[in-house]
């Protein structure tokens, strides 16, 4: 028997493209315009999200059948909080230079719209295996657009990736900018995020026209 | 299923049994790990005032790169010759001033009340450094830092930090790039301490204008920059009259 029934295949794959959490749900667009501006920042809140995600809906769906109804999103939101507290805290002891890098995405991890959007909609209904692949497919899904969107910032806006200089230096006029290219300095400022997002919203429902609205 | 979940005293003993527990797991993890995060915050803290002062593993251009924790006690202990505390006109040694938190004192002196200033004397190859802390706000949270100057009150080199600026525009400001700009400013102007401000179009991208009180900003974080300046001031002003005293032109 396959590790991953087709149903199972599907909660991972689906939120990639189809049912992006972005994208089509739009949600954690506050995030994607926040910290795109350098690709090391996409990648590391990409890869936090993706923890908090995958642990919080299984612990979560684990809780789904003693949780009052009445105060739910008051206990999704302590345990998201008790998470990223927990993981701050251990890093701050064993791996310092490393929290200090994630310090500043704490705050951003635990008012992130598509965690408590997933444990609210698949989490608090569906087993814990189940939820974990649900939470890691939304995370990936968060992730690849996170990352697409940092990769452009960063490469139209500063002429780098990952801090590595691609085009040449800029201030010395050496590579490309000996031709007299210039950094769009409007792609580091966060409502080029927002163009960016938009542009990829487009593409992709011009592939899939399944994804366009009925008006 | 056995009990009623939409029952009020199921509510309020499941709300209070989580508090217990996630209280007591958070309480105990915290307690465990004080120790180790405190030592590794006093590390940080002799790795950013050595960094002001030059003393880190820099190569080229690239990146910051502190002294490892490792040796850090013992270069501080080295490198740094003397660590004063200025209360008003007193100014006694204290071997443990650099655990100051200038965030307190700031806040004292607000209030009226007498502060404890701590400022760092370091000696390399034949220099004397005269570190000061920074402590300030940026645009979400705190900013602070350290400030390495001579005699001649010309910038040695300067640390910054943060707590939360936005990734890729603000937090930029621990950067090489931002860092290295400072080194050689004077914080002199008309012979007034004056400090050093951040610049939008200062037409010295390059900053080879070293007494213009000027460094080039950062894209995007406008706010964040103002906040460096007024940090800068603002510490400058501190110890205006300890400055006084060691300035020699």
């Amino acid at each position: 028997m396959a590790l991953l029934s087709k149903k199972d295949t599907n909660l991972i794959l689906d939120p990639l493209a189809d049912n992006n959490p972005i994208t089509i749900q739009v949600l954690g667009i506050c995030s994607a315009l926040a910290i795109t501006a350098e690709l090391q920042a996409s990648v590391v809140m990409a890869i936090s999200v993706l923890f908090v995600l995958g642990v919080g809906n299984v612990v979560i769906s684990l809780l789904r059948n003693i949780i009052p109804t009445k105060i739910r999103i008051i206990v999704q939101l302590i345990v998201v909080a008790t998470l990223v507290i927990i993981v701050d805290q251990v890093l701050k002891a064993f791996a310092y230079e490393l929290s200090k890098t994630l310090s500043v995405f704490v705050g951003l991890i635990i008012t992130n719209c598509i965690i408590m959007g997933r444990f609210e909609a698949f989490a608090l209904g569906n087993g814990p295996w189940k939820a974990f692949l649900d939470g890691i497919g939304n995370a990936l899904g968060y992730g690849i657009i996170l990352i697409v969107v940092g990769f452009f910032r960063e490469l139209l806006g500063s002429g780098t990736l990952f801090g590595f200089k691609v085009f040449g230096d800029p201030v010395a006029k050496t590579g490309l900018y000996a031709t007299g290219y210039e950094n769009n300095g409007f792609m580091i400022i966060p409502p080029a995020a927002l163009i960016v997002v938009g542009i990829i919203i487009w593409v992709q429902r011009s592939r899939n026209r399944a994804l366009i609205e009925e008006n | 299923m056995a009990f009623n979940k939409e029952n009020n005293s199921y509510t309020i003993a499941f709300a209070a049994i989580m508090v217990i527990i996630v209280g007591s797991v958070l309480a105990y993890l915290a307690s465990a790990l004080s120790g180790k995060i405190a030592e590794n915050e006093r590390f940080e803290k002799q790795q950013n005032i050595l960094y002001a002062m030059g003393v880190n593993e820099n190569e080229g251009g690239g990146s910051v790169n502190f002294v490892p924790t490792d040796r850090v006690e013992a270069e501080f202990s080295k490198y740094i010759t003397e660590q004063l505390v200025i209360n008003g006109d007193q100014i006694t040694q204290n071997d443990e001033a650099y655990l100051i938190d200038l965030k307190k004192q700031i806040a004292s002196i607000k209030k009226g009340e007498t502060a404890e200033l701590p400022v760092f004397i370091g000696e390399k190859g034949g220099n004397k450094y005269y570190i000061i802390p920074m402590y300030g706000k940026g645009l979400w949270d705190a900013i602070w830092g350290f400030i390495a100057l001579n005699e001649n009150m010309v910038v040695q080199g300067v640390y910054f930090d943060h707590k939360s600026e936005t990734p890729g525009l603000g937090a930029n400001i621990k950067q090489r790039y931002f860092l290295d700009d400072f080194i050689g400013e004077s914080i002199l102007s008309n012979n007034q301490l004056k400090g050093i401000a951040v610049a939008k179009g200062n037409n010295d991208p390059e900053n080879n204008i070293k007494d213009d009180n000027e460094v080039d900003a950062l894209a995007g974080a406008t706010i964040t920059g103002n906040g460096v300046s007024a940090m800068i001031r603002e510490s400058v002003n501190l110890y205006k009259d300890y400055l006084e005293t060691i300035r020699v032109n």
